[in-house]
């Protein structure tokens, strides 16, 4: 009984970040029941809002399941946003070079050179802090700013369409894509498209990988104790430099995904990493912790969170309330969960007690 | 020992926990400064109720008519823009300009939705609604409408800035040729430096900042300014360096300055503090520092705006691009009369104007 | 070449270099401390925003500058007990916590301005202080004596961390519980308490530090900070755990930042190359800690929560 209700401590933390969030409905002056109502009504209210949430929630799934995986190894990944943007200027450059190609080949194609864009913006943190012991929440948050910065200079530059240099707008976005990669829609006629379906199966490739391969041991292993790992001949620094490369790796697909996917036909920038990203690799992280940092758990996670991303542009429509109420509130759930973890365990430790009491009175 | 103080602490803390939550959420509502901006407040919930409203209304309309709303009657209009409506830059401009349409427009505004996703929801959300023209206020939002746009052939799309409508034809277009407005406050600037040393902050070296400022530059170099200096900052949003770019300019001898993008508002506090006079864009920001702004190149899509209902109400909902400018008057220098220009260069000013109008003054860019 | 250094080396660079550290050092001084007790706040760019707004706008309604700063270190405050309830009672997982503050304060602060103020509006900014006699020393005076109060504050705050952290009890229980928790607390010392107060200390000057760059510019805007707490935090690792040290990472980076826009302002960068130069504060910081990790400890219980069993 108590173990159940352990179980749901988190679920209960949640409840309570959610009457937060009416409180602060209450203090901007909406009604917090219409504004629920609209919330939900727009998240999973019909047919097309429901796969734009399962879409919004795609960029997090992916980054929340490589959050998992670079936890597992003890490296935390801050750097999600760079590597979105790695992966999607990579897959871009990919669409672009070869527009010719038919979409069976270009789409997958348009998929891994996203995934190595981010792979190769994951690993460069991994070997600073393997190699040169550079802490990888810095290294991480630094190549966020680098990758900005580069996206920028890319799309004004050698990517930018060259329509909107001849027109003289020199709006910093690329020439439309090749329609040969857009990824195809899984319902005909829906905005579901193939990215949902390959963000599942990542995030059951990496459930698969952490527990049914020895990679995975070893990446847990090196996680648990590095010292142990190191005793037992696991190659330590080459297994956190892998760790943050696949974590990067998803993060950099769902960079091609925002690109190829959510109805953008070209990648552009509003001279930020948000702009692009949506905050995914923030977002993602928060999607993973709901998630109890399993892979598995992060997919009905995310799609939670990506229901409470669309539904507050439904808020906001309705109720006009800024949209920057959604952030505050995604804070206040995060804070909430994380801290009903110790009370869950103390809930275990207490129901245990219980029981050992109940022997010790028994045997008196 | 521990154990037996721990269930009163946790109680203890749990209740801390929650009170400094309540707390945190409730600052906001504080009576105190509430008081001061009750102004504002009111004129949200009125907002609010309007809307309230208009979703009724909107509905009950839809249900009984297809063309009467066309004919004259409400016309249901939504923004869906990417920074906030009140931001004295570009979401402003298109606010104020549908707030002066004539008519009886019942208007819906998504904003700060940069973010390309949510502003997709948004516009659909609208669509689905029964809203008759959708502005969709932000380049980046071109890939969605191309989705959306054909799933909703009975509603009008207003995308910008942008030059072409995808080859849809419930689609229309607009862009500012930013680069006017930018050349005429460019030889105002320079008539009234007295070192012929203009500084400039601009964001990311792209879309309309650069027309405005490319124009600016080479109106005030056509007008005798010496050295004009541009720094693009590499951020839309920091306006810490905003400030210090500002700064910089004016320790190297800048006696004006101008900038674009929502971050200016550092530059404009730092021409406030040194005394220099400011040149803004987008919007009026006359409000910003009311004795140095000498003039804003305000955007009005009123002009389009008003061609985009009538070729609805005559039954085209789509497949134009317009742009403003000088000439048709969708851009317009306004000058504020806090500051004091001297005659002359307004009047010089008001010639230039006329010939950058009539194509007799190129801009260069 | 000479033009370049001449533009770099200037009185002006240097002024506003310190001017652009201010926010850093505060911020990361705040976090030494935190740090030092064995605790990451990655929350600290969420307290400055949320303790910028509350302090702008104090200030824009009462018009008085000395109250909004007042306000800032309230903010802080609270955020500290939050922070400090979550991660040293409830033991949460101190990284991701961070992220939940860090998001609150993102999405907070804009809520409150767009509800409350919307369209910017100048309060009056911190006024500098001429200080007598050094202020009229040549070219460095100008450059390091002509400021406003909350930038001679922060550089004077250095040694003051350094002293409580090196000769104070509390700091030196600071330390021994960033090492070694458990030990310390079978000592007698209360690692929570420690951490507790090294919490509030953090996060108090992380919203002087909100406070602090929202009263130099006079204005809020939503995401003021753009990511400013994050490099702050970057930057106690760079200082490697020292108040001075963390005091020349935020015044690298401040005056690599004042450079390139003082070379982009001289047009000594391309405009091309704009967005490259704009890396520069964060590669050059990354090339700083590869040349000095390695040769410096972090606390050994740094984001281990402690547990009394």
């Amino acid at each position: 009984m108590q173990r159940l209700f352990g179980a749901a401590v988190p679920l209960l933390a949640a409840l309570v970040a959610f009457a937060c969030g009416a409180i602060m409905l209450v203090a901007v002056g909406a009604d917090p029941v219409e504004g629920l109502r609209a919330l939900v009504d727009q998240a999973v209210g019909s047919g097309p809002r429901i796969a734009t949430t399962l879409v919004r929630a795609t960029p997090l799934l992916l980054v929340g399941a490589g959050i998992t995986i670079a936890f597992r190894a003890s490296v935390v990944n801050i750097g999600g946003e760079g590597q979105i943007v790695a992966g999607a200027l990579l897959s871009t450059i990919v669409a672009i070079q070869l527009p010719n190609l038919p979409g069976i080949l270009l789409v997958p194609l348009v998929l891994i050179a996203g995934a190595l864009g981010g792979a190769v913006w994951g690993a460069i943190p991994g070997a600073l802090k393997a190699y040169a012991s550079v802490n990888e929440i810095l290294s991480t948050i630094m190549l966020n700013l680098v990758a900005v910065q580069f996206m920028n200079f890319l799309l004004r530059g050698w990517l930018i369409d060259p329509l909107e240099v001849e027109r003289g707008t020199r709006i910093p976005q690329t020439a439309r894509l090749s329609e040969n990669a857009t990824l195809p829609a899984l319902i005909p006629g829906s905005r579901l498209h193939l990215g949902v379906l390959v963000a599942v199966l990542a995030a059951i490739g990496a459930y698969v990988l952490l527990w049914r391969t020895p990679l995975g041991f070893r990446l847990r292993a090196v996680g648990h104790s590095p010292e142990a790992a190191k005793a037992a001949g696991i190659p330590v620094k080459k297994s956190i430099v892998t760790a943050l490369a696949l974590s990067g790796s998803l993060s950099g697909l769902a960079g091609a995904i925002l690109v190829f996917g959510s109805e953008s036909v070209r990648m552009v920038t509003d001279g930020s990493a948000a702009g692009f990203t949506g905050s995914a690799g923030f977002n993602g992280i928060v999607a993973a912790l709901f998630g109890g940092l399993h892979p598995l758990w992060t997919i009905p996670s995310s799609f939670l969170f990506g229901g409470l991303l669309t539904g507050a542009t439904g808020l906001q429509r309705a109720l006009q309330v800024p949209a920057a109420l959604a952030v505050a509130l995604n804070g206040i759930v995060v804070i909430f969960v994380v801290s009903s973890a110790k009370v869950r365990t103390r809930l275990d430790q207490l129901a245990n007690a219980r029981s050992e009491m109940k022997e010790v009175l028994k045997d008196a | 020992m521990s154990k037996t103080r721990t269930p009163k602490l946790w109680r203890l803390l749990a209740a801390i926990f929650a009170l400094a939550l309540v707390a945190a959420a409730c600052g906001g509502t504080d009576d105190d400064p509430a008081t001061d901006t009750t102004e504002a407040m009111e004129d949200d919930a009125e907002t609010t109720e309007a809307m309230e409203d208009d979703d009724a209304e909107t509905t009950e309309a839809m249900e009984d008519d297809d063309g009467e709303a066309m004919a004259g009657g409400t016309i249901s209009m939504a923004i869906v823009a990417p920074s906030a409506k009140d931001d004295l830059a570009f979401t402003q401009s298109m606010v104020d300009s549908i707030a002066a349409l004539d008519g009886d427009i019942d208007l819906q505004i998504t904003d700060g939705t940069f973010v390309v996703e949510e502003a997709a929801a948004a516009i659909r959300g609208y669509a689905e609604a029964g809203v008759e023209v959708i502005v969709a206020h932000g380049t980046q939002y071109g890939g969605s409408l191309a989705e959306i746009a054909p799933d909703f052939p009975e509603t009008t799309f207003v995308w910008g800035t942008a030059s072409d409508t995808q080859g849809l034809d419930n689609i229309f277009a607009y862009y500012p040729a930013a680069d006017e407005g930018g050349y005429v406050l460019g030889t105002i600037a320079a008539a009234i430096s007295e070192s012929g040393n203009i500084g400039i902050v601009g964001p990311v070296e792209a879309g309309d900042a650069v027309a405005y400022i490319d124009g600016f530059a080479n109106g005030a170099k056509d007008n005798g300014a010496t050295d004009v200096s541009i720094v693009y900052t590499g951020s839309f949003g920091d306006v810490a360096l905003a400030a210090e770019t500002a700064q910089a300019h004016i320790t190297n001898g800048a006696d004006v300055l101008s900038g674009s993008a929502q971050m200016v508002v550092g530059a404009v506090g730092v021409a406030a503090q040194n005394g220099v006079p400011w040149f803004g864009t987008q919007a009026n920001q006359a409000s910003l520092a009311p004795d140095l702004v000498v003039a804003s190149q305000v955007y009005h899509w009123e002009g389009v705006l008003q061609q985009v209902l009538d070729a609805r109400a005559a039954g085209t909902l789509g497949g134009e691009v317009f742009e403003i400018n000088l000439g048709n008057g969708g851009l317009v220098i306004e000058f504020n009369d806090g500051y004091p220009l001297d005659p002359a260069v307004k009047t010089a000013a008001e010639a230039t104007i006329a010939a950058v109008a009539d194509g007799s003054q190129s801009t260069g860019v | 070449m000479l033009e370049y250094l001449e533009a770099i080396f200037s009185v002006a660079v240097l002024a506003s270099g310190i001017r652009l550290a201010t926010p850093y050092l505060l911020a990361g001084l705040g976090e030494t401390v935190g740090q030092r007790s064995g605790v990451l706040n990655l929350g600290v760019d969420g307290v400055m925003q949320l303790s910028a707004f509350f302090a702008y706008w104090t200030v824009l309604v009462h018009e008085n500058l000395w109250l909004g700063i007042g306000v800032s270190v309230l903010v802080g405050l609270v955020m500290g007990i939050i922070y400090a309830i979550v991660t040293v009672f409830f033991e949460a997982q101190q990284g991701i916590s961070g992220i939940g503050i860090f998001l609150f304060g993102l999405g907070f602060s804009d809520l409150m301005f767009q509800k409350n103020v919307g369209t910017p509006r100048f309060v009056k900014s911190l006024p500098d202080v001429r200080i007598p006699v050094l202020s009229d020393l040549p070219v460095l005076g100008e450059a390091l004596f002509s400021h406003s109060v909350v930038i001679y504050g922060a550089f004077l705050l250095v040694p003051a961390v350094a002293w409580l952290l090196r000769k104070t009890t509390f700091g030196m229980n600071v330390r021994a519980v960033g090492e070694n928790p458990q030990a310390a607390d079978s000592l007698g010392v209360s690692a929570q308490r420690t951490r507790f107060i090294a919490i509030l200390i953090g996060n108090v000057l992380a919203g002087l530090a909100g406070g602090a760059l929202v009263l130099q510019l006079g204005v809020f805007q939503p995401n003021l900070t753009q990511g400013l707490g994050f490099i702050a935090v970057a930057l106690v690792y760079f200082g490697a755990w020292r108040p001075s040290g963390v005091m020349v990472g935020a015044l690298l980076y401040g005056l690599v930042a004042a450079s390139v826009l003082q070379l982009k302002a001289l047009q000594l960068i391309p405009r091309s190359y704009s967005d490259i130069a704009a890396m520069a504060p964060a590669v050059l910081t990354i090339a700083a800690l590869v040349i000095l990790a390695g040769r410096v400890k972090a606390p050994a219980a740094l984001t281990r929560p402690f547990a009394r069993h």
